[in-house]
């Protein structure tokens, strides 16, 4: 055997002594002084330490028919700047209807939406306008969208107090949220989920409720429900017929408090405008003396108060008997801002605190009997060398682990299981070595030559089984999700520490304990 | 310490025929049960809830429907789960309501019924409509695409005919696997996908073992004065290799098993899979993967243009 090569000691000792320092914060706390950017504990994943994983599809195709909608109005502005007179003017899906009173407008208005409205593509027909908003124009709402939903969603997050949540974009349209340590699913969804759409609009007071009801409502106005009690004491929906308009919504509310209604001593929230909505909000009140207005939260009127005075200061109270927890999440989602979009829960995984512990406790379990059945099998039968791939063996737990650590991977439970499977697979590339040198030997070749001859010729079996196992945790990485991408972290890192292992480091052992001149037989 | 004499010369390829119809009947069987019987999909795949909770004191399973029953979940699936405390409900999605608030319901159904104090909630897992018809096309593309980049290597590496070798042993081995899901009526969820993924990779690398033999063997041969039959040159293949096909399977049962006796109720099913898909990939590289190389014997180019090529490269 020639001399082993320095720069591979070298190599092997750095990668240890790398490999020990990244594993060391999963072990003990380190030292102050210890270089926190070297590494930090391993990060657990939310199926060990137990907490909320949900994805949520954010609706982006309503996002965009809500800007056409809001479109309409800029759309009559325009029209009216321009003294053109319009006999209806309407939102349908992703495009804006335009009908002209006098055709003889019909050129001023095209060029005039052509360069008001750039989003839309203009199709005109004698007075009649059909604006369909563009592809590009549509694609920057949903994408718009989506990352404003990811910011209301991460305030409200953020109210829960919890530590280090995770919401981020998944896909085009999808929001990952993970809750770590948080257990209440049903509170996180609801507070997740809801659209938190608050509208204020006037109640129209000389409408015919009845005739609406019957089908016809006046123009410009709206009809929605309310709860209410009957006689009986049974909640019941009660209909009111509003003003189309949008007063005043959620956009305009600065913050919003958790108060007690002193009337009826129960929970509210009561709610403090900005100043524009300040501003509106007194402009309002003092036309509207004697009217009532409708305070209206993802499409249901919370309540309808009548204006008693003008009110300067700003502020207004939501109540609608509400338990403190109902008011608090209220608040939270109001001081959050609304979604742009309604958003639903497409997929959940959580964990409970106590499942999480289980399987930490058992994945560690089957991992040191496991270690100890390889350790214990390779020493019986390999003797001597079994004790080397066995110092490999610790060695490669070592590396995995100090790797993992240093590129902050999280490890999960199909990841335990990965290094499980790694700790049956490592052993593999020694036992091809020394199968091999069994066989030289068997062939009569001297103890040096057939250590040789086995490393060499087993060498691009390894290489080649290896690479084809890595190709499978590649697919597996690309196509998991979750959990499953964890296995597909660790089934990598392991296999490639292994071929370290394997290759170099049982090489650089079996080269500095077998004495060049004795004759013994091998222990193998 | 020896498992195989290293004289022991058994005539694997002689039963090769024999071989072929127990793997085929076993395939038969698989796909008939898989067609037949059918798996039993979990929600990763079919969409659903699946409530996992542990109570202080084991209840009936019967009253844990009956608590379930006000909800409307009275037709519940409901199984113990590893111990008689810990109980699993599985609810398919409604078409009507928000299917990811069942699991809310579940949970406050249990509080109502059986003591809030008593119940605790373990796990909860909600795969709407959408994602799991995602998940499944993700999970078969996810095969194809694993068989494809290994028919890629080991063309690259070896030759067609052994590529379409490894990828029959491949084949094999995943429908044995998905056969023996569909007979015991175990949960195929995602975690199993990903255990038929590292089955392949573990089948693989057996198989190259061999194969890698195989090609050294056969360069060996080729400079003979009377070259030996192809047929004796992969025996011998096998058998120099069998020692480490045994150890290796021996070592990574060892720790599956450890992962399936003490890895816990959550990572069974996959421990299953992986202990399966090991036997039945040690099996597979002997007696699938070489028969099916040797039988396209010069299908594709004539052997000796074969050996050259295959002697160019490392």
């Amino acid at each position: 055997m020639q001399a082993y090569p320095r720069w591979k000691l070298w190599l092997i000792l750095t990668v240890l002594v790398v490999s020990a320092m990244g594993t060391l914060p999963n072990l003990t706390t380190p030292p102050s002084w210890w270089p926190s950017a070297v590494s930090q504990p391993m990060n657990l994943g939310l199926d060990l330490k137990g907490g909320i994983h949900l994805v949520v599809d954010v609706n982006v195709e309503k996002a965009v028919e809500h800007s056409v909608e809001e479109d309409v109005d800029t759309v009559r502005r325009v029209l009216r700047e321009n003294k053109l007179r319009y006999s209806r003017l309407d939102a349908d899906g992703t495009t804006l209807i335009v009908q002209l009173k006098n055709d003889s407008d019909a050129a001023a208005a095209e060029s005039l939406l052509n360069k008001e409205m750039p989003g839309y593509a203009v199709e005109a027909e004698a007075g009649r306008f059909v604006l369909t908003i563009s592809e590009t124009e549509s694609k920057e709402i949903k994408k718009f969208a989506v990352d404003q939903s990811i910011e209301v969603i991460r305030s409200r997050v953020d109210a829960l107090g919890t530590t280090e949540p995770v919401i981020v974009k998944q896909g085009e349209r999808r929001i990952l949220v993970q809750i770590p340590g948080y257990e209440d699913s049903a509170r996180a969804k609801s507070l997740i989920g809801r659209t938190a759409q608050l509208e204020f609009k006037l109640v129209d007071e000389k409408g015919d409720l009845d005739k609406a009801l019957s089908g016809k409502i006046p123009q410009g106005d709206v009809i929605v429900y309310g709860k209410a009690e009957d006689r009986g004491g049974k909640m019941v929906r009660q209909p009111y017929l509003l003003k189309k308009r949008t007063e005043l919504s959620g956009a305009e509310i600065a913050d919003a408090r958790v108060s007690i209604d002193s009337r009826y001593n129960e929970y509210a929230v009561t709610l403090k405008f900005n100043n524009k909505g300040a501003r509106k909000f007194d402009k309002l009140t003092n036309a509207h003396v004697g009217e009532r207005f409708a305070i209206i939260l993802e499409g249901v009127i919370q309540s309808a108060p009548v204006i008693r005075e003008r009110i300067a200061g700003g502020t207004a109270q939501i109540t609608g008997s509400f338990t403190s927890q109902d008011a608090r999440d209220l608040a939270i989602v109001l001081r959050a801002g609304a979604l742009p979009a309604p958003v639903k829960v497409v997929e959940e995984r959580s964990i409970g605190p106590s499942l999480g512990q289980d399987s930490v406790d058992q994945g560690m379990n089957s991992i040191i009997y496991g270690i100890i059945a390889v350790l214990i099998f390779m020493g019986i039968y390999y003797r001597l060398f079994g004790l080397v791939a066995n110092v490999a063996l610790v060695f490669n737990m070592l590396l995995i682990t100090g790797a993992m650590s240093m590129i902050g991977s999280t490890l999960t439970l199909p990841g335990i299981a990965g290094i499980v499977l790694t700790i049956g697979m490592a052993v593999d590339a020694n036992v091809l070595i020394f199968e091999r040198i069994r066989e030289e030997i068997r062939l009569g070749k001297t103890r040096l030559a057939a250590i040789d001859g086995g490393y060499d010729k087993a060498l691009s079996t390894i290489v080649d089984a290896n690479i084809t196992t890595l190709i499978a945790a590649i697919v597996l990485f690309q196509f998991g999700t979750g959990p499953v991408k964890g296995f597909a972290v660790t089934l990598s890192v392991g296999i490639l520490a292994s071929m370290f292992t394997a290759i170099m480091v049982t090489r650089a052992i079996v080269a500095f304990s077998i004495e060049k001149k004795s004759n013994k037989e091998l222990s193998i | 310490m020896q498992l195989i004499n290293p004289d022991l010369k058994v005539d694997f390829l002689g039963k090769r025929k024999l071989a072929m119809i127990f793997s085929g009947l076993l395939l038969l069987l698989s796909l008939g049960l898989v067609a037949g019987k059918g798996l039993n999909f979990g929600i990763d795949f079919t969409g659903g809830t699946l409530v996992e909770v542990k109570f202080k004191e084991a209840p009936a399973i019967a009253d844990v429907r009956e608590a379930l029953a006000p909800a409307g979940y009275g037709q519940a699936i409901i199984q113990e789960f590893g111990s008689p405390e810990e109980i699993l409900i599985r609810v398919q999605n409604q078409d009507a309501a928000d299917s990811s608030k069942i699991s809310t319901d579940i949970l406050d159904a249990l509080g109502v019924g059986l003591g809030a104090d008593n119940v605790e909630m373990r796990r909860v897992e909600f795969v709407g409509p959408q994602v799991g018809e995602e998940l499944t096309q993700a999970g078969l593309l996810a095969v194809l695409f694993a068989m494809l980049a290994i028919l890629a290597y080991v063309t690259f590496r070896f030759k067609l005919r052994f590529a379409i070798g490894a990828d029959a042993a491949l084949l094999h081995d995943v429908t044995l696997v998905v056969g023996i899901f569909a007979l015991t009526g175990k949960e195929f969820t995602l975690p199993v996908v990903a255990a038929i993924l590292t089955v392949i990779g573990y089948s693989l690398n057996d198989t190259i073992v061999v194969f890698d033999r195989i090609r050294e063997n056969f360069e060996a041969n080729r400079k003979r004065k009377h070259p030996d039959d192809e047929v004796d040159v992969v025996n011998t293949s096998i058998n120099q290799t069998l020692a480490r096909t045994l150890m290796t399977s021996l070592t990574t049962l060892l720790v599956v098993l450890s992962l399936f006796l003490f890895g816990g109720e959550v990572i069974h099913d996959f421990a299953f899979a992986l202990i399966v898909g090991i036997v039945v990939g040690t099996y597979s590289s002997i007696y699938i993967a070489s028969p099916v190389m040797l039988s396209l014997e010069g299908r594709f180019e004539s052997s000796d243009e074969e050996m050259k090529k295959m002697e160019a490269k490392p």
